[in-house]
């Protein structure tokens, strides 16, 4: 086990190291000067100058990147542009938010998506199937943002059960949790009533219930855990893609987390804040599909004794 | 015997005829796809008239319009009647505060009954126009961004698969450094640093979401290069280009189409995506994620602005990942998720 988990991690310092790469590279492709971003178009030239040798920018593109790399790997993703503060402060300021907003989604998703799975599998094709099925599939085709406003609108404004916007006590998180999760547990409805069709026509379901183990059981107890592997899948994966910031969720709830703090460091050009952004999600993005392969490897003990076995 | 290509062809119509989810989303994007491509016909407004005394009415709401030019070298004005009478070569009308006026019958270049079916928005544009034009904007962003993903998932996929070496291990590991950035993240810091615009929207997208297909065509290619007919071909002493294109990619026809349909649905939410905040589509084009974000500081007085375009968003999404899912099962029984 220990040597698979080494094996996993070990795997991902490639991707770190490329994501680390592209994120200083795209700093580069984007057009305009930094510096005039920082400063304003109205200060002179020597003044730029100045500030050009003081971040380095004169210096070769190496050694900006090994710099650049050393202050990563150290945890300094710079200072901003706009309000002078630290990057990585403020990204660990805000992160607990995303993380809670994260975990609250996907405590709904599942809660939802596992469900309503469950119970579509037990009447296949019925006309409850076919309804939860549908609602399952609006759920993947509807844009967040927009469900986002309308939850906000109707709940939020009209019947005025839960505050439409702002960030405080629980009352705050329900609406942008349900609005991030919806779409995970369509996916996971999806998913869920798959699997459990698979498991439930093969030998060993027949004979439990042939030998009268109550229903309740033999899918609780036998046909249920079968299904984990691909339900951690789309956990893991999604739940990666919350923790690096639901951009479009926070932005219409006016939630502080890293999702909008990136937007708004785009919409104003600052140029640290979307590198050192961009740089944390994508790690934690790797992070979290790092968990899930180690975690499937641990349900799974067939998993990991392939990978130990061949090359990739 | 029937030629085994056209067997095929009619055999997966057959299967795909037979599930009903795969019809009826083949139905919502044929729909979508006529009201694009009719849209002049079939919009009762140009998307971008603005008739002002119609600011936010509600879905369903009639009235009366007439549009005048003073002089022919003037540009043409539309304006809102309550009740309008000929006398001779003069119309005398009443606009929408109750102001008497008098025009000439020869300045007049259209005059008729406007019905808002969806209401208008904040400039008095009707919002069932706007959307039949949307239509277009949302099918031109998905099949040309789905197209330029397919281009470069399927060669690099193809090169990753055939060549097994250290440029097919440089193409992988890319691709695993692309899935790990978020994506709507990147898409957003590209097109925030071009001129907004719905080509820069597009290439974006296509850009940033080819991982997905070239993970594939490389699982693809690999698996087929294993076949006999690849090593008859390569015994004959074909070149490795032939062998790809000619013998190889013809048997991986099936999932390029399918992740190239879901790949359809995943731009038109991309592009919505961006437009709502702002980095797509600019106004007036008649974008569905603009037209939400415009209705967005309306919600209260006029919820509608923003209610259809979003269900127009989902219907057509939901329509191009019914018909992907559909033509997996049809093209393969086998091959499921």
């Amino acid at each position: 086990m220990v040597r698979y988990i080494i094996k996993r991690v070990w795997q991902s310092i490639p991707v770190i190291l490329g994501v680390i790469i592209i994120t200083f590279i795209l700093m580069y492709i984007i057009p305009g000067d930094p510096v005039i971003s920082m400063v304003g178009e109205r200060f002179d030239e020597a003044r730029i100058q100045e500030l050009r040798e003081d971040l380095h920018l004169n210096d070769p593109l190496w050694k900006q990147f090994t710099m650049y790399l050393s202050n990563v790997v150290r945890g300094d993703l710079g200072t901003s542009f706009i309000t002078g503060r630290s990057v990585t402060s403020d990204l660990l300021q805000k992160f607990p938010n995303t993380a809670l907003l994260a975990a609250s989604a996907m405590f709904i998703a599942v809660l939802m998506g596992v469900s309503l799975g469950v119970i579509s599998s037990l009447r296949p094709n019925s006309l409850l199937d076919r309804g939860l099925m549908v609602f399952a599939l609006a759920g993947i085709s509807t844009p967040v943002f927009w469900l986002g406003l309308m939850l906000a609108m109707f709940v939020g404004v009209y019947l005025q059960w839960l505050p439409p916007t702002g960030f405080g006590g629980i009352e705050y998180l329900i609406l942008p949790a349900i609005t991030l999760g919806v779409r995970s547990a369509a996916y996971l409805a999806r998913i869920t009533r798959a699997s459990m069709l698979d498991v439930l026509n093969k030998d060993y379901i027949r004979t439990a219930r042939s030998k009268r183990v109550p229903e309740w059981l033999v899918v609780m107890k036998h046909a249920f855990p079968n299904v984990l592997i691909p339900v951690i899948t789309v956990i893991g994966t999604d739940f990666g893609s919350y923790l690096s910031g639901a951009v479009l969720t926070e932005s219409i709830f006016g939630w502080p987390g890293i999702g909008r703090f990136a937007l708004e460091a785009i919409l104003k050009r600052d140029f640290p804040v979307i590198q050192g952004t961009v740089l944390f999600m994508a790690l934690m993005f790797i992070t979290a599909n790092m968990l899930v392969d180690i975690l499937y490897g641990v349900i799974d003990p067939r998993i990991r004794m392939e990978s130990n076995g061949s090359e990739n | 015997m029937v030629p085994k290509t056209k067997g095929m062809w009619l055999s997966v119509w057959l299967r795909l005829k037979s599930n009903s989810a795969a019809v009826v989303g083949l139905a919502l994007v044929a729909f979508i796809m006529l009201m694009g491509l009719f849209a002049p016909i079939v919009a009762p407004m140009s998307p971008t008239t603005q008739i002002l005394e119609y600011r936010n009415v509600p879905p369903g709401f009639s009235g009366h319009i007439i549009r005048f030019r003073y002089a022919p070298s003037l540009p043409e004005q539309v304006e809102a009647v309550s009740s309008l009478k000929r006398s001779g070569n003069k119309i005398e009308y009443t606009d929408l505060a109750g102001r008497k006026k008098t025009i000439l019958n020869s300045q007049i270049t259209f005059e008729d009954d406007v019905f808002f079916l969806l209401g208008a928005d904040h400039f008095g544009r009707d919002i069932f126009s706007r959307l039949v034009y949307g239509a277009r904007i949302s099918l031109i962003v998905g099949f040309s961004a789905s197209s330029i993903s397919m281009l470069i998932g399927v060669f690099l996929g193809a090169w990753a698969g055939y060549r097994e070496g250290f440029i097919s291990k440089i193409i992988m590991r890319f691709t695993d450094i692309m899935f790990g950035f978020p994506t709507l993240l990147f898409l957003i810091g590209i097109t925030a640093a071009f001129d907004p615009s719905l080509t820069v929207v597009f290439i974006a997208i296509g850009l940033v979401s080819w991982p997905g297909m070239c993970r594939l065509m490389r699982g693809q290619v690999l698996k087929i290069k294993e076949e006999q007919f690849v090593y008859a071909a390569q015994t004959l002493g074909y070149s490795t280009q032939r062998i790809l294109w000619k013998h190889i990619l013809p048997n991986c026809i099936a999932p390029i189409l399918v992740t190239y349909t879901l790949g359809i649905a995943g731009a038109i939410m991309a592009e919505a995506s961006l437009s709502f905040l702002g980095l797509g589509a600019q106004p007036p084009t008649p974008s569905w994620g603009s037209m939400i974000n415009n209705g967005k500081d309306f919600m209260r007085i006029a919820p509608w602005i923003s209610l259809s375009p979003g269900i127009a968003i989902a219907m057509t999404v939901m329509g191009f990942n019914f018909l992907g899912d559909g033509l997996r099962d049809a093209l393969d029984p086998t091959m499921k998720e």
